[in-house]
């Protein structure tokens, strides 16, 4: 087998891991859109706040600890404790649902009824004031998040590949994991919209409105639920990226990765959040790989948008977005 | 009783369709261009002009160019700091390219190729409706900022990969460069918005503009009545070009000086011209002033409160700026969602009667 072929594999392997990790992002976007028609800007920022959180409750930082120091000139910075990884989750969690409760009385509900836009930009505002309140709370200096999630190369791929193609495949063990975790949780969330009182009353909020406020839903009641829902796939998002590259302002910008995978998957369906991922996942690797280095390189940064511009002039609602339909 | 329309009789056609037809306006307008023309220019220093005046004034065309595409005409776009790098890039080019022509020709020819790329990125827009064409314009964002990064061409295999403004005059004064006093910079961008106003002005309240309103209060409903969606929506986006690209070639060669296109023209750049759009107010041309105004006053002043007065490490005050422009926002659009031009209306509204309100 020549050996383009297999580097290529290689690379088709890796491209289809980020892209699950993109789709996890896309997800909590999809979750808010299909449920209160806000685009939530500030999910990529949720995910930095949630590992910022996560950081600072296992280390046993103390919170605002830089304003204190500066205000009343005291040293102060640690409790000196830290905190199991799985109590820190539950934690984190909790703080997590009172975000979106917060978010939901204190900005939300004096915005219903706004066009979409206004939504939007709000949550471009509440995007600017989590960086600098997670900022403020913990520091902006760069973390390392270890959760004990295995990291490294996965040796068993490894050798498997070498006896095959006598080239040893690199792949990420935290990927594997990722992707895993990232199956599970589309899988208890198809259930959960399927099956239980409260997803059935979420879709029916994402239906209409009007008529979900008839038959007795709480339209409150399911938005915190919605938020709570996307800070915890934040949150998910935030441990493995935080785990793979640090927890760091730049984890906020994953955002903006999952942007064109909502675009090109469709803004209100969580089979297009997974499908559009890995396309995008795999696009811009193979892409990289292919025409990269003839054009300088860093190509990643934008060929996502431009595969997904090109797709939407033939199919404007995206892979499995609802049919458009316009009237006057 | 301070603001009114009452007595004021035109006898032709002329005096009736004038830019500013209410009385009052007109010579408030002519007031502020008087105070800015003529006052201004004798009493700002340096810093002044480098930390309010010239952001404000350069900010303004790029909000009024953006407002056209948004406010006017609806099409949501989150390419602005792409454009503007078209223009700085242009500029730059058109500058150590002819020397010998004037630096006024070449600003008003990259605000030309800019519209040219933004018509390019813009022709989506016929198929493309709402959010997905948000993101979608953020494709030009990325690819622009990505390609005046790697081609070597654009910034003349300059070693740093920096554009520099060379040193160019107007009437022999020093407009670019090191050379350059403040009040001088400070009119050459002046007389750029005052032309950019008056054209968007006109535009918008002609033909031309009723056009893009019915696009963008229905686009379907405006087709049928008669207007081609094609030429409204690209027309929009080639006139936003123009004016983002001016403002992007005021930019860097006035405000500036030297230009790293992923630092000052990146994404953050776009949501800070859509900012000022959205808290001046959509599809208002004072709206795109008092919204420049706004995002440029906060910062300044929250600097000077925090670090200044309380003395606080710039660090903890860098991210309390953050917190506060957010928060600041968000409690903007639920105060008032159509913005600062909303509250003067408002403000018009109680003049108008006021102090006798029966």
């Amino acid at each position: 087998m020549p050996e383009q072929l297999v580097f290529a594999m290689e690379v088709f392997l890796n491209g289809l891991m980020a892209g699950v990790l993109y789709a996890l992002v896309a997800l909590g976007f999809v979750l808010i859109y299909k449920a209160s028609g806000i685009f939530n800007y500030a999910q990529g920022v949720m995910a930095l706040f949630a590992a910022l959180t996560l950081v600072g409750i296992m280390e046993g930082q103390v919170p605002f600890a830089h304003l204190i120091n500066a205000m009343f000139g005291t040293e102060i910075h640690h409790f000196g404790w830290h905190v199991p990884a799985l109590l820190a989750i539950l934690l984190t969690m909790v703080v997590m649902v009172g975000l979106a409760w917060l978010v939901n009385t204190i900005i939300f509900k004096h915005l219903v009824n706004q066009e979409p836009i206004i939504l939007f930009m709000a949550t471009i505002g509440l995007a600017y004031f989590l960086e600098g309140f997670g900022d403020i709370m913990w520091g902006a200096d760069i973390k390392k998040l270890d959760v004990g999630l295995p990291q490294g190369i996965n040796e068993a791929i490894d050798e498997v590949t070498y006896g095959i193609f006598d080239y040893g495949f690199f792949i990420d063990n935290l990927d594997i994991v990722a992707t895993v975790v990232a199956a599970a949780l589309v899988f208890t969330l198809i259930i959960f919209a399927q099956y239980t009182k409260q997803g059935r009353a979420m879709r029916a909020v994402a239906d209409d409105h009007q008529a979900a406020l008839s038959v007795g839903i709480s339209l409150n009641f399911i938005w915190v639920m919605v938020w709570s829902l996307a800070g915890f796939v934040a949150l998910v998002a935030g441990i493995m990226w935080g785990t793979k590259s640090g927890v760091q302002f730049s984890l906020s910008l994953i955002a903006l990765k999952a942007l064109p995978v909502l675009m090109l998957g469709g803004f209100t369906s969580i089979p297009g959040a997974i499908v559009g991922g890995l396309i995008i996942g795999v696009g811009e690797k193979l892409f990289e790989f292919a025409i990269g280095p003839m054009v300088g390189g860093a190509t990643e940064n934008w060929f996502a948008y431009v595969l997904a511009l090109v797709f939407l002039v033939f199919r404007p609602q995206g892979l499995f977005g609802e049919k458009i339909i316009e009237r006057v | 009783m301070f603001y009114r329309e009452a007595g004021d009789f035109k006898t032709s056609y002329s005096e009736d369709n004038q830019t500013f037809p209410i009385k009052f306006d007109r010579w408030r307008y002519y007031f502020v261009l008087l105070v800015a023309f003529a006052v201004v220019p004798f009493i700002i220093n340096d810093y002044w002009v480098n930390a309010v005046f010239l952001p404000f004034l350069i900010y303004s065309i790029a909000a009024i160019g953006l407002n056209i595409l948004v406010g006017y005409c609806g099409q949501v776009s989150l390419g602005t700091g792409g454009f503007m790098a078209v223009g700085a890039y242009a500029c730059y080019k058109l500058m150590t390219g002819f020397p010998e022509v004037s630096i006024f020709i070449h600003i008003i020819l990259s605000g030309g190729i800019t519209a040219m790329v933004c018509v390019a990125f813009g022709l989506p827009s016929l198929r493309i409706k709402g959010f997905y064409l948000a993101v979608a314009t953020l494709a030009a964002q990325f690819f622009l900022v990505w390609l005046f990064n790697k081609v070597a061409w654009f910034y003349n295999y300059s070693a740093s990969g920096q554009i520099n403004a060379p040193e160019r005059t107007v009437l022999g004064t020093p407009i670019t460069g090191a050379q350059t006093e403040p009040w001088a910079a400070y009119l050459f961008c002046l007389v750029f918005v005052v032309i950019c106003a008056v054209i968007a002005r006109n535009l918008t309240r002609g033909m031309q503009g009723r056009k893009w309103m019915a696009i963008r209060d229905m686009d379907i409903a405006a087709e049928i009545i008669g207007v081609n969606p094609l030429r409204a929506k690209l027309s929009a986006f080639a006139v936003s070009g123009f004016f983002v690209g001016i403002s992007g070639a005021l930019f860097f060669s006035v405000y500036l000086g030297a230009v790293e296109v992923g630092e000052v023209f990146g994404i953050t750049k776009s949501f800070l011209v859509l900012f000022m759009v959205i808290i001046g107010g959509l599809g208002s041309i004072f709206g795109s002033f008092a919204g420049a105004a706004f995002l440029v006053l906060l910062p300044v002043l929250l600097k000077n409160v925090l670090v200044g007065t309380l003395g606080w490490p710039t660090d903890l005050a860098a991210h309390l700026e953050f917190m506060i422009v957010g928060a600041l926002i968000v409690v903007f659009l639920i105060a008032e969602p159509h913005g600062l031009a909303q509250l003067w209306r408002v403000a018009k509204e109680k003049l108008r009667l006021w102090p006798f309100p029966h």
